[in-house]
Parts: C-alpha cells; sequence; structure tokens
C-alpha cells in the first residue's frame, strides 16, 4: 500500500507491505540504518524515532501508521555538518560505549527535554525507564542530559 | 608498593580524551553488522526446537517452501555432510573431560530449547521468517534435565554416547591435610551455600553474521558481531574445511558483548557454508527472543565454600566445591569458566590453605560460557559473602574482618596458595578509601537510628574488596590449563610519509574504546598529538595477528604490545635521526616527537621529518631498510590483579520487600590508567550489570526446561529509572609485570558488586535472623525471608 | 520478530471502522497499537484484518461534559497525563497515565485502546472502575454507554463486541475526591507487578490492578470500610474472593500480602489529600 510521509525534512513515497514496521521501513526502505533494533517487545528503545517531534518506538508503529507524519532519526539530527547540542554533550560526557542504544538515548534524550527543560536528575532517570543500555551503566547518560538542558 | 597519584595532566597517557569513536556512533554514520547492505543477498531464518530434550521424528519443510521468496530450506541431516569438524571448544580442562558433538544443525535429537533443526533461506527477512513459521518438526519428547542435582544422579543422560552427564571434575589442591587439619584446629568455621543464577548477557546489539563469497576469485568475507575475528577465523576454517587463507573475517562496529560474542556459534558456521553451497551472499540476524536462548548465557553454579578462621577471624583455610552447568553442549570456552575462578576463592587475604574441586554437568539448557568476569565474579562472591558470615560469627565489623584477614601491601609481590603471584595491591587502601568516601560511619549511625525507630524502611550496608585475575594471559600457564591457544596479543606502529601514525592492533574493542586509548599510547611516546594517531583492527585481512578482545585482557596485553613496538619504532627512527644528525644515538635525546643532539640542541629533527626519510629512503644508513614500522607479539610474564572496595547502601521496604539501591561506592585500583574517563566509564557499567545479577536478573526455566524470560519484558535488564548516580574513586598501584604499570578495568565493576549488594541486603536484615538471600534478591525473596523468619 | 501477514484498512469515521470490523471474523481495531502490535510481533496475536481507527476525527482529545469529563478513546496517555481538565476533575487519571509504560509508549499509546485491551496488568482499567467511569461504544445496532464495572469480563475479555468500536470513556467529575494510586514493580517500565487506584468520595471505591485475571474491585477492602472498618483493617481484606495470578515477578499469596499493603497505603495517602 501507498505510503508518503516525510523523513528527516524529505517527503517520500513508497510502496509497503502492511505488516512492515516503521523501523524496518526506515532501515530497509530509506536506508537509515542509524535506528538501531535491540528487542522486539518494545522493551529496549534503541529504535526511538521522532514523530511529529515526539519519541516514540519504532519497532511498535506499522509503517503504514506513520502515513502522513514527519519522521526524525538520529541521522537527521545534526545540521551543517555540526551535532546537536545533545550529541555534543553525550560526547563531552563519555555517555556512550558501544553506541548501540546511543541513537535512540539521544532521540529519547531530546523528545524529553523539549517536555521537560529543566529536569532533576531523578525526572531524567524516570524519563528514560524506556530505554536500556548495557555499558555505561546510565551514570554518563544522566550526566550528559543534564548537561544539555544546562546549555 | 604504594600508592600513588595519576600521571601528570601534561602527558597524554593520563588523560581524559574525548572519544575518537563517538561522531560516527552518535550520527548513525556507525556500521554494525545489520547496516550492512550487500546486493543479492539471501536471508536465513533457523527453526529452532520447543522442546528441551527430544528425538526429532520428522521435518516437514514442504509448508516452508511454500512461502513466497522461499528458496531453499535445510535440515541438520541435509547439511551433515557439510562440516569438517563440529562446533568448537577450545578449552578441555581435563585429559578425560567428556564433550558431546555439536552440530550448527542438530541431527536425531534437540538438548535445548533453541537448538536449531533446520535453516529457512529466502529473499527478504520477513520471508525467511515466515518459513521458518512453516516448518514443522514431530518430536519425541524425553525427560528434560534441567536442575544441576538431577544432572549428577544421570538418572536420564543427555548424551547418550558419553554415558554420563558428568563433564568433567577438576581440583586444585595443593595440601589437602593442611585444610583438614585447619578446619579441626579452627575456633570459628562457617559455610555459605550459594547459587549463581544463569544470566542473559543481553548486549544491546543482538547478534549478526553475513557472509559474502567469491570462491572464483577471492575469498569468503565473513562479518559478524563478534570479539574474537581473529579466533573465529581459525574455526571457521577447521569446521568447514575451507582454507584458512580464503576467509576473512570482518568485526564491524559491535554493539558489546560482555562474552556473549566471545563464542563460535552455529550461525556463523551455516552462513558460511550456505554462501559456499548456494553461491549467494547469506545474512543472519538474530532477534532478541531468539538469543534469549540461542546465544550463550553466563554463570549456573551451585557453590559450597567453607571458611576455618582462628579466634581472631584470621580465615586459616577455605574449601571449595563447585557444581557448574554447562548447559546442553560445550561452547568455545565453557568448561574453562570455574577454572578463572578458581584461583580467586581465597580472595585478597592471606589464607595459607585451600581446596577446591569443580564437577561439570550438562542439563537441557542453553550452553553456558563466559560472562563479564567469567568464573571471578562468582568466585568473588562466594569469599565475599562468605566472610560476612565469619563476621558474625565472630562478632566485628565487616570492615573489621577484612582488615584483619587482608594481604598487606608489604607482602607483594604475593604468592597466592593457589599458586599465582599477585603483582601489587594495596587493599586496606582500598578499603579505608571507600570507607571514606561513602560516609561509612554516618551511614552505620543512620541505621542503628532506623533499626531503634523499628523503620519499616530498613538500611543496608555492604562492602566487598575484589580482586581479579586479568590480562589474560600468559601462555605458558594457559598450556597447564590445557587451554588449546596462547594469550599473547599482536600490534604493529608505523609511521606513514607525512608523519601520521598508523597502529594496527589484534584486540578488537567492541565498546572499550581502544581506538581512543591505543592512540594515548603511541602518542604519548611518540610525541605526537593522538589525533594524528589512526588505530586499525577487526580486520583479519588488515590485522593478520590477533586473540581478540575479553578477560579484561586488552589493555594489560594489547595495549602493552602497542607500547613495545611504539618503542620499537623510536629506536629505528633515533638511528636515522642520528645518521642525518651526524651524532652518535646515544648523544641524542627524544622528546616532545624531536630528536635533538644533548648539548646542541639547534641541531634537531622532529619524527614527521624522520618519518619522511625512512619513506624516501634517500639517505639511511647503510643496510637499513625503509619506512618506519615495528611490530611486538606480547606474552605476559604474568597476570595483573585489579582490585578495589564497593560499598552499597540499600533501603528495604519491610513491608514490600522492596530494595532500592540508594548508593553506590566504588573504589577500583587499575593501575595506571590510560584515560580516566573510560576507566570511570568501565566501572560504572560493571557496577551496574553486578548490581542487576544482584537484584533484577535472571534467566528462569520452568521444569520442562522453557525459558520463561525470553523477551526483555521478563528478562529484567534494569534501566536508569532504578539506579543513583554512583561514587567512584580511584587508588593507582601500578603493575610491575608490564612497562605501562596497567591491569585492566573491563570487569572489575561486575565482579565488585553482586556480593556488595547482597553483603548490603543481608546486613538491612540481619536483625531478623536473615543472614543469606539468593541472588537476584527480588521483593518476594526477601518478603518470604521476612516471614519465615517471624515464624 | 515480525508480524505474521494482515490486511489492512483505514477506517475514517467510526460507522466505517464497524462495517470493517464486521466484514471479518479475526479483525481487530488499532489505534496506538502499543498493545497489540507487541502480541503480533510475537505471533501471540494474528488478526486477519487490522482495522485503524486512528486517523477517525473526533475520537481524541478531553471534553468537559457538566457532571462528567469525557476522553476521546484515541486520546493519548502523554495527553491525559497533561491535559488541564483531566488534571482538575480526575487527578487520579493524569497520575495514572503519566507512570504508563515509558514516554515512548505515552507517545502512541491510547486510552482506549488501554481499555478495550482489557489487561488485568493495566492501570488505566483499575482508575476507571475506581473512578466508577463508562465507556461508549458504538456497533452496528448504534451506540450503548458500558459501565466500568460491566465492561472487564476476563483476561484481556471484554464486554465490547468484536465489531464495536470503544469512542469515548466518561469519569464522572471528582473535583473534591481524595484519591491515590499505589503502583509496585521491579522497573520503572513495567507493568505493575500489583497496583490499586482509591478514590474517596463519601464512599471509597478500590480499582486493583493484576489481582485477578480481569481489571477488579477491591470489594472486601470497600465493604469493610463501609462498615467503619481502619485503613489497615480494610486493608487486610483487599483480595477477599479475588485469586491473583502467580507469575515470575510474584506468587498468589505474595500478591495478596502487597494488594493489603497498597490498599492501606493508598488509603491512608488518600486520607491526606
Amino acid at each position: 500500500m501507498e505510503l508518503s510521509l516525510t523523513v528527516n525534512g524529505k517527503a517520500r513515497t513508497d510502496d509497503v507491505e502492511p505488516r512492515l514496521l516503521l523501523v524496518h521501513y526506515l532501515r530497509d526502505v530509506a536506508r537509515l540504518t542509524g535506528t538501531n533494533i535491540g528487542c522486539d517487545t518494545s522493551s529496549c528503545g534503541a529504535c526511538t524515532v521522532h514523530m511529529d517531534g515526539e519519541a516514540v518506538k519504532s519497532c511498535t508503529v506499522l509503517a503504514v501508521q506513520a502515513d502522513g507524519h514527519e519522521i526524525t532519526t538520529i541521522e537527521g539530527l545534526a545540521s551543517d555538518g555540526t551535532m546537536h547540542p545533545m550529541q555534543e554533550a553525550f560526547r563531552q560526557n563519555h555517555a556512550l560505549q558501544c553506541g548501540y542504544c546511543t541513537p535512540g538515548m539521544v532521540m529519547a534524550a531530546t523528545s524529553f527535554l523539549k517536555e521537560n527543560p529543566h529536569p532533576t536528575e531523578a525526572e531524567v532517570r524516570e524519563g528514560l525507564e524506556g530505554n536500556l543500555c548495557r555499558c555505561t551503566g546510565y551514570h554518563n547518560i544522566v550526566k550528559a542530559i543534564l548537561a544539555a538542558a544546562q546549555s | 608498593m604504594t600508592t600513588t597519584e595519576a600521571p601528570p595532566e601534561e602527558r597524554v597517557f593520563g588523560q581524559r580524551l574525548l572519544r575518537k569513536e563517538d561522531p560516527e556512533l552518535l550520527t548513525g554514520e556507525a556500521r554494525f553488522v545489520a547496516d550492512v547492505d550487500v546486493h543479492g543477498a539471501l536471508y536465513i531464518a533457523l527453526v529452532r526446537s520447543t522442546l528441551a530434550h527430544a528425538r526429532i521424528v520428522s521435518i516437514d519443510v514442504g509448508p516452508a517452501l511454500e512461502v513466497p521468496g522461499v528458496t531453499a530450506v535445510f535440515t541438520g541431516a541435509d547439511l551433515e555432510q557439510e562440516w569438517a569438524g563440529p562446533l568448537p571448544c577450545a578449552w578441555p580442562v581435563t585429559e578425560d573431560m567428556k564433550a558431546p558433538t555439536h552440530l550448527p544443525l542438530a541431527v536425531g535429537k534437540v538438548c535445548y530449547t533453541g537448538d536449531a533443526v533446520a535453516v529457512v533461506v529466502a529473499e527478504s527477512e520477513y520471508q525467511a521468517r515466515d518459513g521458518a513459521e512453516a516448518v514443522v518438526v514431530e518430536y519425541e519428547p524425553l525427560p528434560p534435565v534441567v536442575d544441576l542435582g538431577d544432572a549428577v544422579s544421570d538418572r536420564v543422560v543427555i548424551h547418550e554416547d558419553l554415558g554420563t552427564n558428568k563433564s568433567y571434575t577438576w581440583e586444585l589442591s595443593p595440601d589437602a591435610e593442611a585444610v583438614d587439619r585447619a578446619f579441626a584446629e579452627a575456633t570459628h568455621r562457617v559455610h555459605g551455600h550459594y547459587i549463581q543464577q544463569r544470566l542473559i548477557p543481553a548486549a544491546m546489539e543482538p547478534r549478526g553474521v553475513v557472509v559474502i563469497p567469491q570462491p572464483f576469485g577471492g575469498e569468503y568475507t565473513v562479518i559478524s558481531a563478534t570479539q574474537i575475528p581473529h579466533i573465529l577465523k581459525v574455526m571457521l576454517a577447521l569446521t568447514s574445511g575451507i582454507s584458512e587463507t580464503s576467509i576473512r573475517v570482518i568485526a564491524p562496529a559491535v554493539g558489546g558483548g560482555f562474552g556473549s560474542k566471545l563464542d563460535v556459534y552455529a550461525e556463523e558456521l551455516l552462513s558460511l557454508v550456505l554462501a559456499r553451497r548456494l553461491k549467494r551472499p547469506i545474512r543472519w540476524i538474530e532477534t532478541r527472543s531468539e538469543g534469549t536462548q540461542a546465544t550463550i548465557q553466563g554463570r549456573g553454579q551451585i557453590q559450597d565454600i567453607e571458611l576455618a578462621a582462628d579466634a581472631d577471624g584470621r580465615i586459616t583455610a577455605i574449601r571449595v566445591k563447585l557444581l557448574a552447568d554447562m548447559g546442553a553442549y560445550l561452547q568455545l570456552v565453557t568448561p574453562g569458566v570455574p577454572l578463572l575462578g578458581a584461583f580467586l576463592y581465597a580472595g585478597v587475604y592471606d589464607v595459607p590453605a585451600y581446596s577446591f574441586s569443580c564437577t561439570s554437568v550438562f542439563t537441557n539448557l542453553t550452553p553456558t560460557d563466559a560472562y563479564r568476569g567469567a568464573g571471578r565474579p562468582e568466585a568473588t562472591y562466594a569469599i565475599e559473602r562468605a566472610i560476612d558470615q565469619l563476621a558474625l560469627e565472630v562478632g566485628v565489623d565487616p570492615a573489621e574482618i577484612r582488615r584483619r584477614n587482608y594481604i598487606k601491601p608489604d607482602q607483594f609481590p604475593y604468592n597466592s596458595v593457589a599458586g599465582l603471584v599477585y603483582d601489587s595491591g594495596n587493599y586496606v587502601g582500598s578499603l579505608e578509601k571507600a570507607l571514606d568516601l561513602s560516609g561509612y560511619g554516618e551511614l552505620r549511625k543512620e541505621q542503628e537510628r532506623r533499626r531503634e525507630q523499628n523503620d519499616p524502611v530498613q538500611l543496608g550496608i555492604g562492602l566487598s574488596t575484589y580482586m581479579e585475575m586479568c590480562g589474560l594471559a600468559p601462555s605458558r600457564v594457559l598450556a597447564s590449563l590445557r587451554y588449546v591457544a596462547g594469550g599473547w596479543e599482536a600490534a604493529t606502529v608505523r609511521l606513514l610519509p607525512t608523519g601520521k601514525v598508523q597502529v594496527v592492533t589484534g584486540t578488537s574493542p567492541h565498546g572499550q574504546g581502544h581506538e581512543t586509548s591505543w592512540s594515548q599510547i603511541a602518542a604519548d611516546r611518540l610525541g605526537v598529538s593522538p589525533d594524528d594517531v589512526e588505530v586499525l583492527h577487526g580486520d583479519t585481512a588488515v590485522s593478520p595477528y590477533g586473540l581478540d578482545s575479553y578477560g579484561s585482557r586488552s589493555l594489560a596485553v594489547g595495549g602493552v604490545a602497542v607500547a613495545i613496538a611504539t618503542d620499537r619504532v623510536i629506536e629505528k627512527a633515533r638511528q636515522i635521526a642520528a645518521h642525518q644528525l651526524e651524532a652518535a644515538e646515544e648523544d641524542l635525546e627524544f622528546t616532545a616527537g624531536t630528536f635533538r643532539v644533548k648539548g646542541s640542541p639547534e641541531k634537531s629533527m622532529p619524527l614527521g621529518a624522520v618519518a619522511f626519510e625512512a619513506f624516501t629512503a634517500h639517505n639511511l644508513p647503510d643496510g637499513m631498510e625503509p619506512n618506519l614500522e615495528a611490530s611486538s607479539h606480547f606474552d605476559p610474564p604474568n597476570f595483573t590483579f585489579p582490585f578495589g572496595t564497593h560499598v552499597c547502601v540499600v533501603e528495604i521496604d519491610t513491608e514490600t520487600g522492596g530494595v532500592r539501591l540508594r548508593g553506590y561506592t566504588a573504589v577500583d585500583d587499575c593501575g595506571n590508567q590510560v584515560n580516566p574517563l573510560i576507566v570511570e566509564g568501565q566501572v560504572h557499567g560493571g557496577v551496574v550489570q553486578g548490581v542487576a545479577q544482584a537484584l533484577f536478573e535472571e534467566a528462569s526455566y520452568d521444569s520442562q526446561g522453557n525459558l520463561l524470560t525470553s523477551t526483555l519484558v521478563d528478562y529484567l535488564v534494569p534501566a536508569a529509572s532504578e539506579f543513583p548516580s554512583l561514587t567512584t574513586g580511584t587508588t593507582v598501584t601500578p603493575s610491575p609485570t608490564n612497562l605501562l604499570g596497567v591491569k585492566g578495568v573491563g570487569e572489575a565493576g561486575t565482579i565488585g558488586a553482586a556480593p556488595a549488594v547482597i553483603n548490603a541486603v543481608c546486613d538491612a536484615l540481619s536483625p531478623y535472623g536473615i543472614h543469606d538471600i539468593d541472588m537476584p534478591a527480588t521483593p518476594e525473596r526477601v518478603w518470604t525471608a521476612i516471614q519465615e523468619a517471624a515464624r | 520478530m515480525i508480524p505474521a501477514k494482515f490486511d489492512y484498512a483505514r477506517a475514517s469515521s467510526v460507522e466505517e471502522a464497524v462495517r470493517l470490523l464486521s466484514s471479518e471474523e479475526d479483525s481487530k481495531a488499532l489505534a496506538g497499537g502499543h498493545s497489540l502490535l507487541p502480541l503480533m510481533r510475537l505471533r501471540i496475536a494474528a488478526p486477519t484484518l487490522l482495522v485503524d481507527i486512528g486517523r477517525i476525527k473526533g475520537l481524541s482529545g478531553v471534553r468537559d461534559k457538566g457532571d462528567a469529563v469525557g476522553i476521546g478513546a484515541l486520546t493519548r496517555h502523554a495527553d491525559v497525563a497533561s491535559d488541564a481538565t483531566v488534571g482538575r476533575e480526575a487527578p487520579l487519571l493524569a497520575k495514572v497515565a503519566s507512570q504508563i509504560g515509558d514516554p515512548q509508549v505515552r507517545h502512541r499509546g491510547t486510552f482506549g485502546g488501554s481499555i478495550a485491551h482489557g489487561d488485568p496488568a493495566s492501570d488505566l482499567p483499575a482508575a476507571c472502575l475506581a473512578l466508577g467511569a463508562s465507556f461508549v461504544a458504538v456497533g452496528p445496532e448504534g451506540e450503548r454507554v458500558i459501565p466500568a464495572d460491566d465492561f472487564f469480563q476476563g483476561f484481556l475479555t471484554t464486554s465490547l463486541e468484536a465489531n464495536e468500536v470503544l469512542t469515548e470513556i466518561l469519569v464522572p467529575k471528582a473535583a473534591g475526591a481524595r484519591w491515590s494510586f499505589q503502583k509496585f514493580n521491579r522497573r520503572a517500565q513495567d507493568w505493575a507487578i500489583v497496583g490499586c487506584a482509591v478514590v474517596q468520595n463519601g464512599l471509597t471505591r478500590i480499582g486493583l490492578v493484576n489481582m485477578e485475571a480481569a481489571p477488579v474491585r477491591a470489594k472486601g477492602a470497600e465493604e469493610a470500610l463501609a462498615d467503619g472498618a481502619s485503613a489497615g483493617e480494610a486493608a487486610g481484606h483487599a483480595s477477599d474472593g479475588l485469586e491473583p495470578p502467580s507469575d515470575l515477578n510474584a506468587s498468589s499469596e505474595f500478591r495478596r500480602h502487597l494488594a493489603s499493603v497498597l490498599v492501606r497505603r493508598g488509603l491512608e495517602e488518600a486520607g491526606k489529600s
């Protein structure tokens, strides 16, 4: 079935199977492989992208549900060769190790700060409840988000 | 050995440099195996056993072949002739160890839920999965062996040809009589019985492999989410019969491993032989609910530890008996995992008599293998729990019992009763720093107040002082343990014509930041900017020699190899510079990347200029070969022994049994630190994984061997919301056994954390008379313990 | 994993959705998809037709309906949590919605979807039971209003017919009511092991999470309170007549205990509000 949407500011139209998950559409059809897949139960958040500016888990959205919507992936965050302040904050604070959860973490974090620009540490931790990381122990991720909120 | 300050800031070594790896990972540019798009690839999906133990009666592949896009389906019998050898186990720990034949696709019977029985090949991933759903397998169920005691009894023998479920018994008992005597004479004896539950490693990136065949024009390129491209290459050659010269293995960006990607897996072999057979690229990407069963699990041990102590609580002997769960088959290093712990049950304590014995058995469960720490967290847990029990028995504070038993700073190098030589340490220093940082005295007062007030929320404070054996490993020691490979690591350092530096390493990072740290090691010695150093790794065509990354070995072996190779490059450069400056080599000094003639500083030559001269070869000393390049194959003379003390503070809601981690202080000593930022990150992540074992995670099976925690909904990998910020501190006690003075830190946090947490939980509950609780300390377990204590 | 194949149809009106749902036996309505799609991915559910109701106009948002607050079935959890009318007239709901799943789930998951799914482990059904909410459903025969007490029938089973669409949740205004929501779990993102929603508005109503095959009220505790029992005494009756499930997170016995603790805490907190 026909699907028209905007991905990282560019309009696209594709013919897709109804069961195609948004994450597979982004990775396999739109060829944007920055969004990762870490589970099959909406638990890990690795696949987090923005749908109309809000974080969603793209493994739990059918591509056809995104028809007419605006999707932003990790590839759409940096602009003009400059990393987004959240990406920069992650780097400055060593908030990533293997980097597999990172695109989802960054997308979740930017959406979170939009809704809560001046969070406490506890609020940041609650705000990340849907994203799993196995490397960092979260300590530096939380620090990075608090730093991004400051700047 | 004294505690010293970290190297000064002006050196590149020791600086908190931001990681070179980050930009590509932060922007989505990095290529993980699932991101590798190969034109014309076929996708495979596996049909996996739904029973733990059964004979395969029939496999009907017909319905799958009718699924659109499915091009072929193979059963174990169809592929049996493809294998030159079974899936490898590289660690036959005893001469008479029993090892079942383990084929990538089961033939005849299945031995765990998840055991692969057929493979479906299709034009797309979705079609391959539809095909796998359509295969009909008829089984004749056999009684499953799930419980370790049941396995030992041989009531049901899983691998009939072996005649028993026991794989091996391994003993380390230097002086059994001394142990018996010490127990006979002891004033205090404590016995701990601990269960190391099975854990699912759950690296965030599932496994995956892509194989690109060029059978006529070249080689098989195997791109795999692996920690061990070099070992994998050898094993692929041995099991497929393809010449090692025709296999190239690439580890692309790899999303964490923790031991789970330190293995040779059925899917890697299947992808290779199917690429050979079908002459098309093959692609396989694991799903999470598949990986929880088909990727190795960690731990799986039942431990009995006994301590004998004198009237003051000084330990006079330790006796350990293990029962270890191998799972259904032996994977790459499955049998060796308990041995990695065997040497550490005396922990950081000065213990004169010791005996250890481990019996390992097969069960109808997913194979176990190395998981972060591999044997060492289990050992540390046992001794650190047991010494808390001894503190109770003797009636002293857990900190005090440790002080009485520590190996003293002046005893290093220390010959341990288990036969190791500990390189350096200052355990009491780490304890005092951790107590200080955590506010131990104040915490004890708060605990007292809450106890007096009968507060429904009780406070628990737990300590652990760990020591681990890492930097795996001196090859001769591995030989004595019957491991079939060595433990060296390789590095090549070369200067390019423009003066930039290329480091080639045999380590294979998957999150550890070797590109940054190895750059720092080389740049520090060469006097160049770390930005001018590139680090190549993870491709057997680029770094032909290597033994890969696991067991906190990369820095202490591979990083040291980089340093040695760098020094060799400098030595050659010195000869060229001396020649060009017309000075004697011994008259040159090399500082800040420039050779200078002593006493005539105007006569100098920067390294970049030397590199260019070496490249043009216009004016080299007679007989000298062009270019500046050197290699090292460093075989460490000893293990390294990092250590630390962790203090965990928990609050227990005694009404619900809920345990909340309130604070955590980790003081770690990994010797000299190349990059403290990365060290802290390793500690944070390690601690959280250790806490996860203590409070959250368990691979739970029902009595039929079905995995009940097959998704991340049921297997509780904790999130940020479950943790407070962590407090870290370090002491620096360099290792005298390598020229960098480094030790390794990848597993430290995990090793220290689980006992600290459970000691804290037991400490909180001790007024109830509760002194032990199984991991994970779930709310129900805690509540039940309180109820039973009240009865 | 990926879902099995299905047909997909997009409804532009409730009537069309009802017609589409009636057209095939194994049809399912799809709103945010956050209850259904996870089951389909593991192939626990495999409907042959998905009727996407997510774009039907007028089913989203909160309306002041005089003595009740009307919440459109497609209103997302995040919007319920932040809505001013809900915050004023039914603050319990805002609190409950703010703790469902995780932020990503709250951006997609809908109030109606959560109710129609009828999961005993979900928080909103318990809150609706405590608030005395009712649900507006439209089917081939037209519209009907189903009180929450009559709605949840068994495990993932509700009185909603397969070809009915839940359109609105009606929550009696209770601005002055005392309330509390207690949720006990091991990870914040998880479903509650046990939860309870307490509403005191003259009478006390208590909805329980995960204490039966279906969302239920703590009738034993409610009756004890009506008979003048203290919070602690009443809480002891929280699981009277119930058969809580046993699973990896808690045995049935432990759930009974947790329910008594959470109900007592809920009553105490409500008493202070």
